[in-house]
């Protein structure tokens, strides 16, 4: 740490003065420094975001279920996914009916969660998704009391009208890895086409949910720029995914995120987004296990997926409740605003 | 869901005991190392029908999985206790 009499270098310090105080978002510049900082300073760090999601967000966790509509044989090549049709992935296509999408909505009802998000493997959605998104969020709103989310991939005007006019309260589009690591990531389409669904869905009064994933191989400096790009975004949501390599996909052979860096870099989006809900994603189980993921709750999360993923599996959600609770970290309410 | 089978003399593709090939890789069990693949297995679903190794169609759903095999039929596992 370096001070002078009149001001300091350390950037603990400058976040604490900065984002805790003044609720102003660190600079790229910033979260490079905050993800260099040592596992010494590591307590120091997820304190210092826990208390900036406590002034800013409050106490209480937004919990969400998901479920894959349709699975498998996504023309895109997202190089994380085991979904794309471009790779030699074990998973097969397979279609969810409306009667297993309800139940999977039930489900996720029962654990208190006030969020459920349809999600399908696609460029974007074509008539028949969206046929059956209308009649799928039209048959959970009639069983259900949870708000419905979708994540369907690139949008037109015109389907952003249409899932407004369903009822779809916030849309998933993430920016997947910040601009200049993308195209490591993706070839078929480009980060500035996520960016325009993103800005439409913004526009359309639907809550966005943008985030990415780390751990795929990017620097520092382009983890810190995907953290960046989104507070220039400033989604309601950025769902933090830690990369589990799939078989079969060009980053398979990956290892896995250290834990410490996957509480840093957890910190450190919290202090890029101190008044955006911070969810747990894909992934935590793998890279932080049941303690790091009480060090996340501690250092910035505030939102979780209960249950399994889209093609994985997750937790009991009996043990994340059970954790919340011993947390003193309220459900978040259907309804409730941070 | 029930588990179906279509033929009644077959085993179900993950039945204990009589599975031939690693649901994960779909690699013969006999000779092989899976000690990972089983740890993983704690947070995937099986891909690979462990009676015929075909792939198998698998959803994901918050509280179950459910894998169907043309062969060997479909069993539907529960995640949540």
């Amino acid at each position: 740490m370096t001070t002078t009499a009149e001001t300091t270098t350390d950037i603990l310090d400058v976040a604490r003065a900065q984002v805790l105080e003044r609720g102003e978002a660190l600079t790229q510049a910033q979260i490079v420094e905050v993800l260099r900082t040592g596992d010494d300073r590591l307590a120091d760090l997820l304190a210092l975001a826990h208390e900036v999601r406590m002034k800013y967000q409050g106490p209480s966790v937004e919990v969400e279920g998901i479920v894959s509509l349709k699975t498998g044989g996504c023309p895109e090549d997202c190089h994380f996914c085991s979904q794309s049709g471009q790779f030699t992935s074990p998973v097969r296509s397979v279609w969810l009916n409306i009667p297993e999408l309800v139940r999977a909505a039930k489900q996720t009802a029962a654990t208190g969660a006030s969020e459920f998000c349809i999600v399908a493997a696609v460029r974007g959605p074509d008539d028949k998704l969206m046929e059956q998104m209308r009649e799928g969020v039209a048959a959970i709103r009639a069983a259900v009391d949870i708000n419905v989310a979708a994540s369907l991939g690139m949008l037109s005007q015109g389907q952003v009208d249409d899932l407004v006019d369903m009822g779809v309260h916030r849309y998933n589009h993430n920016l997947e890895a910040g601009r200049s690591f993308f195209p490591n990531v993706v070839t078929t389409h480009s980060w500035e086409e996520r960016w325009e669904t993103c800005e439409m869905v913004k526009e359309s009064g639907m809550e966005l949910c943008c985030g990415g994933l780390v751990g795929m191989g990017e620097t520092i400096e382009q983890r810190a720029e995907l953290a960046a790009d989104l507070g220039r975004l400033e989604p309601h949501e950025v769902p933090l995914n830690f990369l589990n390599p799939r078989p079969g996909t060009p980053f398979g052979d990956l290892e896995p995120m250290e834990t410490n860096d996957a509480l840093r870099t957890i910190a450190a989006f919290r202090l890029a987004l101190p008044r955006t809900i911070l969810r747990y994603a894909g992934g935590r189980e793998l890279t932080l296990g049941d303690l790091g993921t009480r060090d996340g709750l501690l250092g910035g999360i505030n939102a979780v997926i209960v249950g399994n993923y889209l093609t994985t599996l997750g937790r009991d959600p009996k043990e994340d409740l059970a954790l919340l609770d011993d947390l003193e970290m309220p459900i978040r309410a259907l309804n409730e605003t941070f | 869901m029930p588990l179906t089978r279509p033929d009644e003399d077959l085993p179900l593709p993950d039945e204990a005991g009589s599975a031939a090939y690693c649901g994960r890789c779909g690699d013969a069990l006999a000779g092989g190392d899976h000690e990972r693949c089983e740890r993983l297995l704690a947070l995937e679903p099986p891909r690979y029908c462990g009676q015929c190794r075909r792939r198998m169609k698998v959803q994901v759903a918050p509280g179950t999985w459910t894998a169907t095999c043309v062969q060997h039929g479909t069993v539907e596992h529960s995640t949540w206790s």
